[in-house]
């Protein structure tokens, strides 16, 4: 009835391929890659936004080589890629249906993420005091739009992750939720990668003069 | 299994059955009656603009007024009456069409339908506060952005709602038809319109989120003061335009293509004839869809971006006319040889092809970049995209109108009036459009809300009114058409043109809530019409008759729905209302997010319809094809 | 009797119609792209007409086959045969994908050629350079290697190409002269360059082709080619008239001013002095229309300055009402304006 068409491996106790071994799984599945599609052009058309107005119309002393904080934005990138990694074990344990191990990395996931977002909040407050602010150039309007619509993307990755820690606590895995956790880290790596085009295109890039 | 309730939920009835339905027929019916609502008020504004027109210096409307008009009628007739229909056919034929039993996310199919219809009524809105959006369908900055009226925000706003749901939409049906498939329906054997809504999913899906940035953008500048396109501050107003138009190109495809997929349909149905090249038509679709994407800059060659920009791109689109030639060879081909009969569905068919072609030779004209100077924001390139999107588009969705509506309800439309309507609305097309062509050359820019004597356009313009008002009566008396045929009691038979090639029409009257009492074996292209000819009064079928598992109904979509519409209209009411504003968008807001997080904690795993029911309809849909 | 006799007449009067139809096709010479009177325009033509006739060539093919196919494959009452069922034929398929490539190479290659050819300013940049700057609603035309600055009416020697440079002030416009080149657009923040040239004397209608606002419809001007003797002789005028205007209006003066020059220095100068804020009135007697569409006349142009608004909505230029400007100043200011004209 499409529900249980896959047998549990009897080594874990589930199926193999736990994620995509109900229809429901593998729609789900399928349609995140469209969605991830889709977000892809989102984000190229932040950058290419972005690319057109890197210090345009930005003061003497606000362009992008004089206010980036290299050393801060490096840790950020840091703690994101291990988060990247740290979400990659929690579906290898997902896999073993090793409940245990799997709700562990996925906190040590939202922490990490978590350790991101306030590295940003400084950041962006750190550059609010010095004036470059939202609305002081289109430079500064392009930069938080592009960095605060990543910035956005981790918070509702951490709520989403987070939700469905609390749901499935005590429910162990199961073909309903492990394709719910699969997506999830999905979306973490794909979270991770726009952040190592940011880390170029925007701060590495914006150091030359 | 033991968690699912065995039992049959009750069947709410009326008003509650619409706002809670999960079931793709029912959401498809609601998509076509939205679309056909706002098609009507488009044409409304599309009839004032043209009154206004009849002659010079008329004072109908102020430049102010028709500013709005063409923005609203644009806007509102490509995002609130054609994608909608089209999708609603997507929704009413494509499931069927591929053996489904719905589509891969029901939930998410309802809360694309509430989105786009919450959009469209925000975005039409702005009329009651005296500030509809003026700044053309194409809203560029900084004309758009100009903070004096409203209007762009509920544009802005509008869209980026209605704009969420399409973009669901789209994702749904790739993974129906990728997923959802009846054994034995191949990718190679899927229908030509199941294959189109296949390829516009997919547009839908990369070129919305250019539009989704575009609006951002435009939002940011206007409610919280960046400068994106303010060149006094850095900005670059040419951004907009590009988002704008990979956007923008890309769409004119997801609106023709689905329609190329309805001619497709009907034209070897009629010809009791199967399509011409089937393959070829499949490879066609998917080259019109990838070069889509490849030539955004002709809606761009006076924006000064270059000879070497401008030739690229002028060949690029040059290269689309040939697949879409290659496709009217096919449907001509079709018809060669075949037995060809002319319901108002066939009508429509056969008419859109040399309209559209007109509409596609003046394309490849306006491709080549240098003429285009002269045709560019002319009444030429108006004439080129009415005989597109209305020879075309408008074309297909009454040709689906009159083609599935016996599916969709069981009933069918009069094919006397019906040819009426069509005869009105073909001779009204092209007269409305065709002088437009002429006004253009002559030197007559569109979007101009009157224009002077003696330039050489009285006449022109005059015959171009006149036949706007045939589009009007054409469309008056379709409206009439569609409440009789619902209001009467005449239940058509299963597969009521006789020659149904497809899935769909294997389907009793009218269409039980599962669609398959059992999941269909899928034979061949065209496999009900390969039965036929084997004797088979239906198709095979892959299983046993058994439990048939449900989605429930839900009124969430429409809960998050509302909450997004009130969140888009206290932020444009923060302006001018304050702290109400604020509080009405803060309400929106919270709606949603408490809608979404029960829709992620409260488990639905739908029930079952037992097998004792599905063997009494079978048994009940035998007794009924014996008589 | 009458119904046959009026029947007749309409027939005869019919292609008498239709000849009037076609003329209305070609439009006035003044605006019409169809009736070149500029060598853009002119190239712009021969490639319009290129592609128009590769264009009916394959309408022509295709309506060939559509109407044979659509009269002969009727099915016929009570014919309820299967036609063969075609799956499709690979020649016939290879044929009609190479021919439309072929047809669109003939039309590329001079699409390429003519692209390029359209964008070369540099020839036009040696014989005049001519600022354009569009504003809401209307155009300021500025020669700055001559010093000398005009609105609304744009004034070029036949014959020979001059170069265009086009910002704009505010939102997106887009400057056209179909009767001499096709459009390009002023964006604000960016340039835009294009060429112009005349191949007779006369006057051309210029359009603005990009929706501005709720005036965009009312946003005409003139193109006006004079012959090379002409035009020399108008930079040589302008610049006078203009020297001699400042001189004049300075506020030294002031008490050798008539009453229309008073009202116009006390209501007018501050904004149509420079021609950058709004038109340039220097010339504004020679000119063929009030604000670009309005009748050239006394009584336009006092509607014009008591309500503007009236005339053209949206526009930047204040009303005057009658207690800042009386019937009679009015009228005097009317009267010194119209007389505003080059020797």
């Amino acid at each position: 009835m499409g529900h249980h068409s896959v047998p549990n491996n009897p080594i874990t106790g589930i199926p193999d391929h736990v994620e995509k071994a109900t229809l429901e799984g593998k729609n789900k599945y399928v349609a995140f890659w469209f969605f991830l599609g889709g977000e892809t052009t989102l984000f190229a058309s932040l950058f290419g936004t972005y690319i057109g107005l890197h210090n345009s119309g930005a003061k003497e002393g606000l362009r992008s080589y004089d206010i980036f904080e290299m050393g801060l934005v490096f840790i950020m990138t840091m703690l994101l890629l291990t988060s990247s990694l740290t979400s990659v074990l929690a579906m290898m344990a997902m896999k073993r249906n090793d409940v245990k191990k799997m709700k562990m990395w996925l906190i040590i996931t939202l922490a990490l993420g978590l350790a991101f977002l306030a590295g940003e909040i400084y950041e962006f407050n750190h550059y609010y005091h010095i004036g470059h602010t939202f609305t002081s150039s289109a430079f500064g309007s392009a930069f938080y739009t592009l960095v605060g619509f990543h910035g956005a993307h981790v918070l509702f990755g951490l709520l989403w992750i987070t939700t469905l820690l609390v749901r499935n606590w005590n429910r162990g895995i199961t073909v309903v939720n492990a394709p719910k956790f699969y997506v999830s880290s999905l979306y973490w790596h794909f979270i991770d990668v726009v952040w190592v085009f940011i880390f170029s295109v925007v701060y590495l890039m914006g150091m030359v003069k | 299994m033991g968690t699912h309730t065995m039992g049959m939920p009750k069947k709410k009835s009326g008003i509650m059955d619409w706002l809670t339905t999960v079931d793709h027929k029912k959401i498809g019916i609601l998509y076509i009656m939205s679309g056909l609502f706002f098609l009507l008020v488009g044409g409304v504004e599309a009839l004032m603009i043209r009154f206004q027109l009849i002659k010079p210096m008329n004072d109908f409307v102020s430049g102010e007024l028709f500013n709005q008009l063409i923005t609203m009628h644009g806007t509102t007739m490509i995002f609130l009456a054609a994608m909608p229909m089209l999708i609603g056919y997507m929704n009413a034929a494509v499931p069927l069409q591929i053996g489904a039993r719905d589509v891969a996310f029901p939930f998410l199919n309802a809360l694309g339908f509430w989105l786009f219809f919450f959009g469209g009524v925000l975005l039409n809105l702005s009329w009651f506060f005296g500030a509809a959006p003026n700044a053309g369908w194409t809203a560029y900055a900084p004309l758009s952005t100009v903070p004096e009226s409203l209007g762009v925000d509920f544009y802005a706003l509008g869209l980026q709602i209605s704009g969420f749901g399409t973009l669901m939409g789209g994702i749904n049906f790739l993974v129906t038809i990728l997923n959802m498939r009846a054994p034995g329906m191949k990718l190679m054997r899927m229908p030509l319109f199941t294959w189109t809504a296949f390829v516009a999913s997919a547009l839908i899906v990369f070129a919305f989120p250019p539009l989704t940035v575009g609006l951002f953008l435009l939002t940011f500048e206007r409610l919280f003061g960046a400068h994106f396109f303010d060149p006094a501050a850095g900005g670059n107003i040419v951004i907009w335009e590009h988002l704008f138009w990979i956007f923008g190109h890309p769409e004119v495809y997801i609106l023709i293509l689905p329609a190329f997929g309805i001619f497709s349909e009907i034209i070897p149905t009629f010809a009791r004839k199967r399509l011409f090249g089937y393959t070829t038509m499949v490879f066609a679709t998917m080259l019109i869809g990838f070069l889509g994407f490849m030539v955004w800059v002709h809606h761009m060659f006076t924006v000064g971006l270059g000879p070497v920009a401008n030739a690229i791109f002028a060949v690029a689109t040059m290269a689309i006319a040939v697949p879409t030639g290659v496709k009217i060879f096919n449907w001509l081909f079709t018809l060669w040889g075949g037995k060809l009969t002319f319901p108002v569905a066939m009508l429509y068919s056969v008419a859109f092809i040399p309209s559209f072609l007109v509409g596609g030779m003046t394309g490849v004209m306006l491709s080549v970049a240098p003429a285009d100077y002269q045709y560019h924001d002319s009444y030429f390139v108006v004439a080129h995209f009415h005989y597109v999107i209305v020879g075309g588009v408008v074309f297909g969705l009454f040709a689906g109108l009159y083609y599935w509506f016996p599916l969709m309800f069981g009933k069918q439309l009069n094919e006397f009036w019906g040819k009426i309507q069509f005869w009105l609305f073909f001779i009204g097309f092209h007269l409305t459009f065709f002088p437009q062509h002429i006004l253009g050359l002559t030197g007559m820019p569109r979007r101009v809300f009157t224009y002077l004597p003696n330039q050489g356009w009285e006449t022109m313009n005059l015959l171009s009114s006149i036949g706007a008002g045939f589009m009007g009566v054409s469309t008056i008396v379709l409206v009439v058409s569609i409440a009789a045929a619902l209001m009467s009691k005449e239940y058509v038979k299963r597969d009521v043109w006789g020659d149904g090639r497809t899935l769909e029409w294997t389907l009793p009257v009218p269409t039980p809530e599962y669609n398959f009492a059992q999941t269909p074996l899928v034979k061949g292209l065209d496999t009900y019409w390969l039965e036929k000819m084997a004797g088979n009064k239906t198709v095979s079928v892959s299983e046993e008759v058994g439990d048939i598992h449900m989605p429930n109904n839900t009124i969430l979509p429409f809960v998050m729905s509302v909450g997004l519409f009130l969140a888009g209209l206290g932020f444009i009411l923060r302006l001018d209302y304050g702290t109400v504003g604020l509080v009405v968008a803060l309400i929106g807001l919270a709606t949603t997010l408490v809608a979404m997080f029960l829709r992620s904690w409260i488990d639905d795993e739908g029930y079952y319809i037992p097998k004792s029911v599905i063997e009494e309809d079978l048994r009940l849909e035998a007794e009924k094809e014996a008589k | 009797m009458v119904v046959k006799k009026s029947g007749k007449m309409l027939f005869r009067l019919l292609p008498i119609g239709l000849m009037a139809l076609l003329l209305s096709g070609c439009g006035i010479p003044e605006l019409s792209a169809l009736q070149p009177r500029g060598e853009g325009a002119q190239m712009q033509l021969e490639i319009i007409k290129l592609s128009l006739w590769v264009m009916l060539f394959v309408l022509a093919i295709v309506a060939v086959i559509y109407i044979y196919v659509l009269m002969k494959f009727r099915r016929k009452a009570g014919d309820n045969t299967v036609p063969k069922q075609v799956e499709g034929n690979h020649t016939l398929e290879i044929i009609w994908t190479v021919i439309p490539i072929l047809l669109l190479v003939v039309l590329a290659v001079p699409t390429i050629k003519t692209t390029v050819e359209l964008a070369d300013a540099k020839e036009a940049k040696k014989n005049e350079i001519i600022n354009v700057t569009a504003n809401l609603y209307w155009w300021e035309f500025e020669y700055p290697d001559k010093g000398v600055s005009t609105g609304q009416e744009l004034v070029i020697p036949v014959g020979k190409r001059v170069a265009v440079n086009l910002t704009s002030k505010d939102v997106i416009h887009s400057f056209w002269v179909p009767a001499l080149s096709g459009k390009t657009d002023t964006n604000p923040g960016l340039e835009n360059e294009m060429w112009l040239q005349a191949q007779e004397a006369g006057t051309y209608y210029g359009k603005c082709a990009e929706l501005c606002g709720p005036s965009h419809a009312l946003m005409d001007f003139k193109v006006i080619a004079l012959e090379q003797d002409d035009y020399d002789a108008w930079l040589k005028d302008m610049k006078s008239a203009k020297e001699a205007e400042t001189k004049q209006l300075d506020a030294k003066n002031e008490k050798n001013w008539t009453t229309g020059e008073q009202v116009y220095a006390q209501n007018c100068l501050s904004c149509h002095g420079g021609g950058k804020v709004a038109p340039s009135l220097t010339n504004f007697g020679d000119r063929q229309r009030i604000a670009g569409y309005l009748d050239h006349d006394k009584e336009s142009l006092e509607k014009w300055i008591r309500n503007p608004q009236k005339e053209k909505q949206g526009t930047k230029m204040p009303g005057f009402s009658e207690d800042q400007i009386s019937d009679e100043d009015l009228s005097e200011l009317a009267d010194y304006l119209l007389d505003k004209k080059l020797q």
